[in-house]
């Protein structure tokens, strides 16, 4: 039976996340992506879960990944200023491959820079945050509906590969309140925990690329270290064993990018044009393609920025010829230049991009199209 | 004891017109602190992220007579501390004439919790400057979410009052002896200044003597905030002097390492005189709850017990 509510964007997340069976929340106030931490401290002593309120973000993101050793299912939730102070244990929980999600409602930056107003300006730090090569999830929702679900996706993810997920949420889209159809069947995936204790390695390459976890207390032994480590989990600055392990952190995520990439295609004419959108301002540019007054321009969504749809983007262009790109994004151009990469000659890429504190308004971006088609 | 008349002639270093709510003690604190300035001495002052900070800076106007950093949330003393350090090589080197002082203000989050580090870390290396910690008791900028500096049994926005839990179940982290403990030349816990009392100049005094001694120095300064405690506006300097008259905010100072209680109560009140006008702590005179009326005020006999006896007055 479907249930009809009218839900703000950071309670959609929380529930998403309730029901994808997170049992443990440490978090830090802050700006807009306090509701998160509000609501939980209310829901989960009610579901036997545990919400703490930490003395900063660094200790927030470190807490979570404790939590998620002990065997619950961890997340954490904050805005720019705070991302910026989880990085070093986010690129922990990649190293030690230690399941979690983490919540970041974009607002605008740099430093405090906006934080009451809406940007998409933490997507390539969404990625390379934190230092070293790693391998990381990075989901974007549109819509209030979208957040709930893809929530459960970030654990889903999180929980397969044992890698940190980053639900990269804005300012519009956490606080818009929208009417949310909850009517889907979800599956929800939980960790592989090893089976035997005789035989058990705690960074052992399994078929799929992705160690088995035991919880602590469940009695075995299990050595947990930020250093590049063997498949004990001991510390190693062996070569041979440093290239392994840091390819397999890779490949896990890379083997399986066709099972993970979300995205939405609408509207695709053949020999037409391309806009390129995500978050907020993917649902202004949802107006734009129905408008009548942009003939030809169709809608590419990718939900999963990390790994993005490349091969489903590229086969896109090639069987609808496809002649100009737009991207349009509240930043200076990010995900930008990740399209170019990834599109490299095949056809014109445009950015259409806003980083005053405001969401796009529908004008802004036909005018930049018909700019350019001029 | 210092001129009323001959003080507020000095001109306002935090002028009129900036957002803070009506009612809110923290540019109350501010003003007197800076008033203990010289007139002819230079300040750098420094706001960590808060209400403060946001609401004295709106744009496009500032309140803050003089020279203003907001650092980032955890980092206002350590931001001064770069600013103090320069300032005296640039003074060695003959490259400044005037007189500066270094002032910086955070509230209970960024001082208590996030910026904790950056505060020790600055007292301990004994920069020249003064960190005033305006303790209203909760992050009320973001919306009231409870800090280490809470008093047990708040009902705030991360730690509701309800079924599960009763409020804040911890005690309040003890800042003013933890900074002690770094046995800097001056540490002091306050408040505002309130007519006809005769910590009437506490505030200014300590200030004053904060400034003007050598090396870091301390101060915490118990501030009202009538969102957060839920409180009448005409009422909260009565709180204050409840605070005190309850010994929950002893006022004190360590110079030195030599402690010394500036205020003692004629006659201490029970706790619940500090409670019960407020209505974060309202849940508490519910049947169920008397006993953590009780424990709080165990803990604040305990609390009080072991100051007299640092104050040696006892």
């Amino acid at each position: 039976m479907s249930k009809r509510l009218l839900m703000q964007g950071n309670t959609a997340c929380v529930e998403g996340a309730l029901r994808a069976g997170m049992r443990f929340f440490a978090g830090y106030p802050i700006t807009p992506s306090t509701e998160i931490a509000e609501l939980l401290s209310i829901k989960l002593p009610k579901v036997n879960g545990k919400f703490i309120q930490m003395e900063d973000e660094i200790s927030s993101m470190a807490a979570i990944i404790g939590a998620s050793l002990c065997g619950l299912k961890s997340m954490t939730a904050t805005s720019g200023p705070g991302f910026s102070l989880k990085q070093e244990n986010i690129g922990y929980a990649a190293m030690t491959e230690v399941p979690c999600v983490i919540v970041n409602v974009m607002r605008g930056g740099p430093s405090t820079g906006l934080p009451t107003c809406v940007s998409q300006s933490d997507v390539m730090q969404s990625r390379w945050g934190t230092h070293g090569d790693h391998p990381i999830i990075v989901i974007a929702p549109v819509t209030v509906k979208d957040i709930y679900y893809m929530t459960i996706k970030a654990f889903n993810y999180a929980e397969a590969f044992r890698v940190p997920v980053v639900l990269l949420l804005d300012e519009v889209i956490a606080h818009m309140r929208e009417c949310v159809e909850l009517d889907e069947e979800i599956q929800i995936v939980n960790r592989k925990r090893p089976a035997t204790k005789e035989s058990y390695l705690p960074y052992r390459n399994e078929d799929d690329g992705v160690p088995h976890m035991a919880d602590f207390g469940m009695g075995y032994k299990y050595h947990v270290t930020g250093l590049v480590h063997n498949e004990k989990g001991y510390p190693t600055s062996n070569p041979d064993i440093t290239e392994k392990l840091i390819t397999r952190l890779h490949k896990k995520i890379e083997d399986k990018a066709s099972e993970i990439v979300l995205f939405d295609a609408l509207n695709i004419t053949n020999g037409g044009d391309l806009l390129i959108s995500y978050g907020s301002s993917a649902r202004v540019c949802k107006e734009i393609i129905f408008n009548e007054k942009v003939r030809g321009i169709g809608l590419f969504i990718p939900y999963t920025l990390w790994p993005f749809p490349e091969e489903q983007l590229i086969k896109l262009i090639k069987d609808n010829n496809i002649r100009r790109i737009f991207v349009a994004e509240l930043n200076t151009g990010q995900l930008l230049l990740e399209i170019r990469r990834i599109v490299g000659n095949t056809c014109r890429v445009i950015g259409i991009n806003k980083y005053n504190g405001e969401l796009f308004t529908p004008e802004d971006i036909t005018k930049k199209i018909e700019e350019a088609i001029e | 004891m210092p001129n009323l008349k001959e003080l507020s002639k000095k001109p306002a270093r935090l002028t009129g017109g900036h957002r803070m709510c009506a009612g809110c003690g923290a540019p109350m604190v501010v003003n007197w602190v800076l008033k203990a300035l010289k007139e002819e001495d230079k300040a750098v002052t420094c706001s960590a992220t808060g209400c403060l900070e946001v609401s004295t800076c709106l744009y496009p106007y500032t309140a803050w007579k003089d020279s203003f950093i907001h650092s980032a949330f955890e980092n206002a003393a350590a931001t001064i501390s770069g600013v103090e350090a320069c300032y005296v090589a640039m003074k060695r080197n003959g490259k400044i004439d005037d007189t500066y002082k270094f002032i910086a203000f955070g509230g209970d989050g960024g001082t208590y919790d996030i910026g904790l580090q950056s505060l020790s870390g600055a007292m301990e290396r004994g920069h020249d400057m003064v960190y005033v910690c305006y303790d209203n008791g909760a992050y009320m900028n973001t919306g009231i979410q409870r800090s280490s500096a809470t008093p047990k049994g708040a009902d705030t926005t991360t730690s509701p009052a309800g079924k599960v839990i009763p409020g804040k179940t911890q005690t309040r982290k003890d800042l003013t002896e933890i900074i002690a403990a770094h046995n800097i030349p001056y540490v002091a816990q306050t408040v505002p200044a309130i007519p006809g009392t005769k910590y009437m100049f506490d505030l200014y005094n300590k200030a004053e003597k904060a400034i003007y001694t050598k090396g870091a120095a301390f101060l915490n300064v118990l501030t009202p905030c009538p969102r957060g405690w839920r409180c009448d506006t005409s009422t909260e300097l009565d709180l204050i002097k409840a605070a005190v008259d309850t010994c929950f905010w002893p006022i004190y100072e360590v110079e030195n390492g030599v402690y010394k209680l500036n205020y003692k109560p004629a006659e201490k009140k029970p706790i619940t005189e500090w409670l019960k006008p407020q209505g974060r702590f309202r849940h508490l005179f519910k049947p169920e709850n008397e006993h953590l009326i009780a424990e709080i005020q165990a803990e604040v006999d305990r609390r009080w017990e072991a100051l007299l006896h640092l104050c040696g007055e006892k």
